[in-house]
Formats: C-alpha cells, sequence, structure tokens
C-alpha cells in the first residue's frame, strides 16, 4: 500500500466507531425492554416475607432466591415462588391458609438466610438474666385482620377457634364481651387483634372456620392506616406530649383551605 | 464400548459433575442431606462454608446495598477458584442450562440439512449484556441478571419446582437448535462473560500440540467457541482466551493427541 499511514487508520477508526454506537444502540433497545420486563415484576404488594424480612424494597435488591430459608424451615412452610404464581419469582412467600407460619423460637429462616435480606437481629431483645436472645414475637410478617362481616363470632354464635390456636394468645388476639342485642339475652364473643403484639404468623387464618378465612393476614403496611400528626390522643401522656413540637402553621394545602375562612364561607353563601 | 467411553471422557466426567451438584441441591432440599444446601445463587457446603455466587454478588452490590458478610466471603471463594484454577469451566462442569444447550447444539449436528437458520450473532453481545445487567441493577434496584436468568430458573426450577418457568428454557433450546448455534451461552449468557473475564488467566487450561495435530479440525467443528483455537495446526500453544469453557470437547475429539489439558504454568 501506497497511502500514508493516517488515511488508513481512519476508516479503521471510523469502523471501530460505527461497531460501537450500533453495540450501545442495540445495548439501550435491549436495556429498555429488560427493564420494562423486570419493572412489572419488581413487587406484590400482598406478599407475605419470612419473618426478619427488610423492607420489601430493599428485600427484593438482597434475596438472591437461594431458598435456605425454605430449606430451613422444619414445617415447609415457606414456598420459592415459581414462575406463573404471581409473586417475585425465586423469592420465599408464605401462603397461611395453606401452611402458616409457626414462630419457631430459634428463628431457623431467619437465621439461614446469608445476604441479610432476613436480619434476625430485628428480632432480638434481652432475656431475664440480660443475655442477648432471639424473640420471634417481635416479628412482624403481616398483621391478622378480621372481616366482622363473615366471622361467625361477631354473628353470635361461638366460635373461638383462631383465638385458642394463637401462640401469642390473650394478647395479639382478645375476646370482647358484648350484649347481644338481637337476642337481648345472649352475648357475643368476638375476637379482636392487637397490632402491637400479632406477629402475621397466620396460624388464625388456617383455623378459621369459614369457608373463606374470615381472620386473615395481611402485610401491615396494607392492614393498617396512618392517622395523620394533628390528631393527638389527650388521655395518653406521651401522644400530648407530642403537641410541644407540633408548629401552629397548617402545611396542608387543600382547595377549601387555599382562601381564607372568611372568603371561603362567604363566597359560598354560608 | 471401551472406545466410546474413552472417547467421551470429559463428556462423561463433565455430566458427572453438572448432575451431581444438582443431585446434592435437590437432596438438601428433598432429604435435608448437607453436603450443598440453597443453589448456585447461594449455598452452603457441609452446612458451613458459604458459597455465592459472584456476578448476583456483584449485582446486588450495584444495586446500592451490601450483603451481609456471608455473602461477600462466599463470593470472594467461587471468584477466586475460577480466576485462579478453573478459568471458565462453570458454564461446562457446572452450569445445568449447559445440557440443554448442548443437547440443541447436538441435535443441530446431527439433524437433516442442519435444521434451521444459522444467524450470525456478535460474540461480544454477551458483555453488553453484563454491562447491562450492572446498569439495570442500579437504576431498578434489583439485581436486573438474577431475574431473567434461564440457568437460576432451570436451577431452582429442578430444586424447588419448575412452574411455568419451562417456557424460558424451551426458549433457550429452540434458540440455539433452530437460530444461533451456541447461541445463548457462546453469544448472550452475561454470566458466561462474567466468568470469561475472571477466568483469564486461570491456570488450567487446555494446550494444543502441533507436532500431533494432523489438521483435521474436528477440535474447532465441535469446539462451542471456535474463536478461542487460532492455533490450530499453527503453532504449539496454550488457550488464551478467557472464553474457552475448559469443556474439554476438543480433547474427546482429537484423535491425534494434539490437545491436552494442563496447567499453563506446566510445559507444553
Ligand atoms: S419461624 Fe419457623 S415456621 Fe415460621 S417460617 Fe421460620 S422456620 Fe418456618
Ligand atoms: S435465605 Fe435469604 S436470600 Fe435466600 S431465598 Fe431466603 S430470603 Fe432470599
Ligand atoms: S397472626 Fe393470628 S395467630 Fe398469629 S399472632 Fe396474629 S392473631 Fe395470633
Amino acid at each position: 500500500m501506497t497511502a500514508p499511514e493516517g488515511s488508513e487508520k481512519m476508516p479503521e477508526r471510523r469502523q471501530f466507531l460505527a461497531d460501537l454506537l450500533r453495540g450501545a444502540g442495540a445495548a439501550a433497545v435491549g436495556g429498555l425492554a429488560w427493564a420494562g420486563f423486570l419493572d412489572g415484576k419488581k413487587a406484590y404488594p400482598t406478599v407475605l416475607r419470612p419473618p426478619g424480612a427488610v423492607k420489601e424494597e430493599k428485600f427484593l435488591a438482597l434475596c438472591t432466591k437461594c431458598g435456605l430459608c425454605a430449606e430451613a424451615c422444619p414445617y415447609k412452610a415457606l414456598v420459592i415462588a415459581k414462575p406463573g404464581d404471581e409473586r417475585p419469582v425465586g423469592t420465599p412467600y408464605f401462603t397461611m391458609r395453606e401452611n402458616p407460619c409457626r414462630m419457631c423460637r430459634d428463628i431457623p429462616c431467619a437465621v439461614a438466610c446469608p445476604t441479610g435480606a432476613l436480619d434476625s437481629s430485628l428480632m432480638r431483645d434481652k432475656d431475664e438474666q440480660g443475655r442477648d436472645k432471639l424473640n420471634i414475637n417481635l416479628a412482624k410478617v403481616g398483621l391478622a385482620v378480621i372481616d366482622r362481616e363473615t366471622c361467625i363470632a361477631y354473628w353470635g354464635i361461638q366460635c373461638d377457634a383462631c383465638y385458642r390456636v394463637c401462640p401469642v394468645i390473650d394478647k395479639a388476639l382478645t375476646v370482647e364481651k358484648t350484649v347481644n342485642d338481637r337476642t337481648g339475652k345472649h352475648a357475643i364473643l368476638a375476637p379482636v387483634v392487637h397490632s402491637e403484639h400479632c406477629t402475621g404468623c397466620g396460624v388464625c387464618e388456617r383455623a378459621c372456620v369459614t369457608k373463606k378465612a374470615s381472620i386473615f393476614v395481611l402485610p401491615v403496611h396494607i392492614a393498617m392506616g396512618e392517622s395523620s400528626d394533628r390528631y393527638v390522643r389527650g388521655w395518653d401522656e406521651k401522644d400530648e406530649q407530642r403537641i410541644e413540637d407540633v408548629s401552629e402553621e397548617t402545611k396542608t394545602v387543600t382547595p377549601r383551605s387555599e382562601k381564607s375562612a372568611l372568603e371561603y364561607l362567604n363566597k359560598d353563601g354560608f | 464400548m471401551k472406545d466410546l467411553v474413552v472417547r467421551n471422557r470429559y463428556l462423561i466426567l463433565r455430566r458427572f459433575s453438572q448432575i451431581s451438584i444438582l443431585a446434592f441441591f435437590i437432596g438438601a432440599n428433598r432429604y435435608g442431606w448437607k453436603v450443598l444446601k440453597g443453589n448456585l445463587s447461594n449455598s452452603r457446603l457441609f452446612d458451613t462454608v458459604p458459597l455465592t455466587d459472584p456476578f448476583a454478588l456483584l449485582q446486588l452490590t450495584a444495586t446500592g446495598n451490601i450483603a451481609s458478610r456471608e455473602a461477600l466471603i462466599g463470593g470472594a471463594l467461587i471468584f477466586v477458584f475460577f480466576a485462579v484454577v478453573g478459568g471458565r469451566a462453570f458454564c461446562s462442569w457446572v452450569c445445568p442450562l449447559n445440557m440443554i444447550t448442548d443437547l440443541a447444539n447436538r441435535l443441530r449436528r446431527v439433524l437433516p440439512a442442519k435444521a434451521g437458520i444459522s444467524l450470525r450473532m456478535d460474540r461480544n453481545v454477551r458483555y453488553w449484556a453484563a454491562g447491562l445487567a450492572f446498569v439495570l441493577s442500579a437504576v431498578l434496584g434489583i439485581a436486573a441478571f438474577e431475574w431473567i436468568s434461564p440457568i437460576s430458573i432451570l436451577h431452582r426450577g429442578l430444586i424447588f419446582g419448575m412452574g411455568a418457568g419451562w417456557t424460558a428454557i424451551v426458549a433457550v433450546f429452540l434458540f440455539d437448535l433452530l437460530l444461533v448455534p451456541h447461541g445463548f451461552c457462546g453469544h448472550v449468557c452475561p454470566l458466561g462473560a462474567f466468568y470469561s473475564l475472571a477466568g483469564k488467566f486461570s491456570f488450567i487450561r487446555v494446550r494444543h500440540l502441533k507436532d500431533n495435530c494432523t489438521q483435521c479440525m474436528q477440535c474447532i467443528e465441535h469446539c462451542p467457541e471456535q474463536q478461542v483455537l487460532p492455533m490450530v495446526g499453527i503453532a504449539s500453544s496454550f488457550v488464551t482466551s478467557g472464553e474457552c469453557t475448559n469443556c474439554a470437547k476438543c480433547i474427546d475429539v482429537c484423535r491425534d493427541h494434539a490437545m491436552k489439558l494442563g496447567f499453563r504454568t506446566g510445559k507444553l
């Protein structure tokens, strides 16, 4: 070849750049398709995770889907999601009506997790001697919720199946006695769940005698509402203290609160 | 018969390795065996030594989370083993999907008129895919390849139940059989790309002895990563590319003893 070096290199470099661009373009297309596919797979809001599971978002990042938790469970209660299960594939979950969590004291599932997706330190406290110990009662798999319309105890029929089986009996589940107004001479003995003690183990859901369980576990963030800071329980000393730090200003803006009270009342003809 | 065994000795060893690893995992889940618990993403050897997929671990790290110490140790163990000793041997000696793709490529060879089209695809696609896995992990906050990996789908499926996962495995099989020869493992798989890079300088290597070579080209014909054998018939040398999976297929098919397995440090 007689061509000078420079002009010989150019097409080569151009070729390289073109290849790179083409590759990047293909990668961008592939990446978008991949990302779109994953986004639909990410969260399944009502999935019930093993004891000690960190927040769902973090859990999905940390869980490597090894199944060691499921293998550690002596009751085979944890299921590893298969494609088609409508749960993030490969991750562990409970189906309470079939096989609930038995609240093992040594929490083998959480202890087995190698990645920190299940964090057993979330369920540690001190025993009487001040030694560190695992306490499954601190687990928050979910929260049991009662459908009072189908729970036959609320109808006035005697049933305490869930109450009897609850591993945290008399704390997580109590029975409240009221007069049966319909008959006037009978009692209604109705189960009530207390969120501060319920671990969401689901034993009650399995025990429930109605066709479809009338007590069932939902993830805490779905089962519970959240009252705003503005409302204070005056009868609760600790809650009262909160007012001290609350500012006078209202930050919430609604179409109504946009205008001053007077203007709003006058204009709307009150 | 004896001849058949000798001519397939590495294939037999590989299948033995792949199947027994799988059997230990399945046994752990079904019968509580303690040899290998978990699966290829994360496992425990004899209930004590942690073993973690280093590529999954890197993706996890890209999401901005830090795995436990145990997982990090497990990842380091696997990484060091393949980086120093085995090279890309994970693909041909451990990965269960390899049995599926090997079957597809064997069928492709015996089927009439080499059924299917043979699309050409750039072998570097896998490196783009590996890079994308990190980018997507960082953006989406989940280990991106782990969520769609047909390797995990197959492996986990065999241990914990397959569900609708069969479709993904059949798709990979058909891709290799009908579209791209050695399509998935040789072109697409980001895990293979990861091990190609990780095992670049590993010790166990295939070596070619030019003096024995009769240039029948059977080795190249059967090699899933043909580009790693440019020296055949030309020079005696070790395979230096990290893309060689150490499957030793070339050794099995070479009738002239021109292919051997050895240590890179040793003599040729
Ligand atoms: S606490 Fe016991 S029963 Fe519940 S999931 Fe863990 S191992 Fe299974
Ligand atoms: S042990 Fe941990 S990482 Fe493994 S599947 Fe269970 S939660 Fe996920
Ligand atoms: S889920 Fe049911 S059985 Fe379990 S602690 Fe809560 S109320 Fe008790």
